[in-house]
């Protein structure tokens, strides 16, 4: 903390979008809006991994035909690949069970579907 | 629960500002595998060294989470008898 | 659709899937590889659903040969894994052999296809898997709407 703040804004980003899927988590009913604040929450996580890994004035660390430049960090990128499929598998099931919830009820709203029965 | 909502966006947007400043991260573990990923692995690019050669059990349990996701759609939307379109 | 739409749609759809083959094949010297490719792929599926309508495309694509393909996908993947098993699990035992072999020299260079060992193998295995995955959750969702309208 001696030299001053830093300004990042990639994590300052981050921080919004963890911050308004929160809020839709929290406040919203309709089930199809609690789908979408759950999607916004992954996309959230996984720009955080990626901006973790940036060096200053990077490349992209690939052998073909490099441009002159310092590498930027792999791993990172290796691990945002493997959430990014695991959230779009998590996407699908919450979608047809959704749908299934609309056809066993009759409607979105979160209250409906919270009796218990047989 | 505003408030609660209230104190999390700040802690949040506080540590946005406490963490390393961006563009240097703090990691030597990479320069190695940018070093070494041609001659060990053979393969022009990193990322896709990383992937398959040096981290791949975690491809092989992301693998194993699409597999059983695709099982438990395609589960869920069995019908008993093929309907017909009435024109 | 109209008619304008379905003749484009027959068209692009060519590109869409040569695209999303080359992606996978080249995964070992440009960006890309498994994942990316099929997911390209699968969204020239998407384009073949929306297109057409989802009776249409289920008379040639039916859900059990998706099924075969992503097993056979899966299967691939783990005896690759198992191949170089004298030494550790994952060991990449094509490197400096004659199959896929050639090591490429340290620093920049024009690509060479013939390298990288087993993870051109392996790109293609994990390519199945994601492209039959994914239409095969693409295709049931739009014919589980589809007829839901129509059974009453």
């Amino acid at each position: 903390m001696t030299e001053g703040i830093p300004f990042n804004i990639p994590f300052l980003a981050v921080a919004v979008m963890i911050g308004i899927a929160f809020y839709i988590i929290i406040s919203q009913r309709n089930l199809i809006k609690l789908v979408m604040g759950l999607s916004i929450l992954a996309s959230g996580v996984n720009l955080f991994l990626i901006t973790l890994g940036y060096r200053e004035g990077g490349v992209a660390p690939i052998y073909t035909h490099t441009p002159a430049g310092i590498m930027v960090l792999p791993v990172p990128q290796a691990l945002t690949l493997t959430s990014i499929v695991i959230a779009v598998a998590c996407l699908a099931l919450m979608l047809s069970m959704v749908i299934h919830i609309y056809r066993h009820t009759g409607s979105t709203a979160s209250e409906k579907s919270r009796i218990m029965k047989g | 629960m505003a408030v609660s909502l209230s104190i999390f966006i700040g802690f949040l947007i506080a540590t946005a500002f406490l963490i390393h400043p961006f563009g240097y991260p703090p990691s030597e573990m990479d320069d190695y595998i940018i070093e070494n990923a041609q001659s060990e692995t053979g393969a022009n690019n990193a990322v896709t060294s990383v992937v398959f050669d040096y981290r791949g059990f975690d491809t092989l349990g992301e693998a194993t989470i699409l597999f059983a996701a695709v099982t438990g759609v395609v589960m869920l939307f069995r019908r008993k008898k093929l309907s017909r379109i009435k024109p | 659709m109209s008619k304008i739409v379905r003749t484009m749609a027959s068209l692009l759809i060519l590109f869409a899937l040569i695209y999303g083959v080359y992606i996978i094949m080249h995964g070992h010297l440009t960006p890309g590889g498994g994942f990316q490719g099929g997911a390209v792929f699968a969204s020239g599926v998407a384009l073949l659903i929306v297109a057409f309508g989802s009776e249409i495309v289920h008379k040639s694509l039916k859900e059990h040969h998706l099924s075969i393909l992503e097993s056979s996908g899966a299967l691939i993947f783990i005896g690759l894994a198992f191949g170089g098993l004298a030494i550790v699990f994952f060991y990449n035992f094509l490197v400096g052999s004659s199959i896929f072999g050639h090591i490429p020299p340290s620093g920049p260079n024009p690509g060479d296809i013939w390298t990288a060992g087993v993870i051109p193998f392996m790109n293609i295995a994990v390519g199945l898997k994601v492209l039959a995955g994914l239409s095969a959750i693409l295709l049931v969702m739009a014919l589980a709407t589809t007829l839901m309208e129509v059974e009453e």
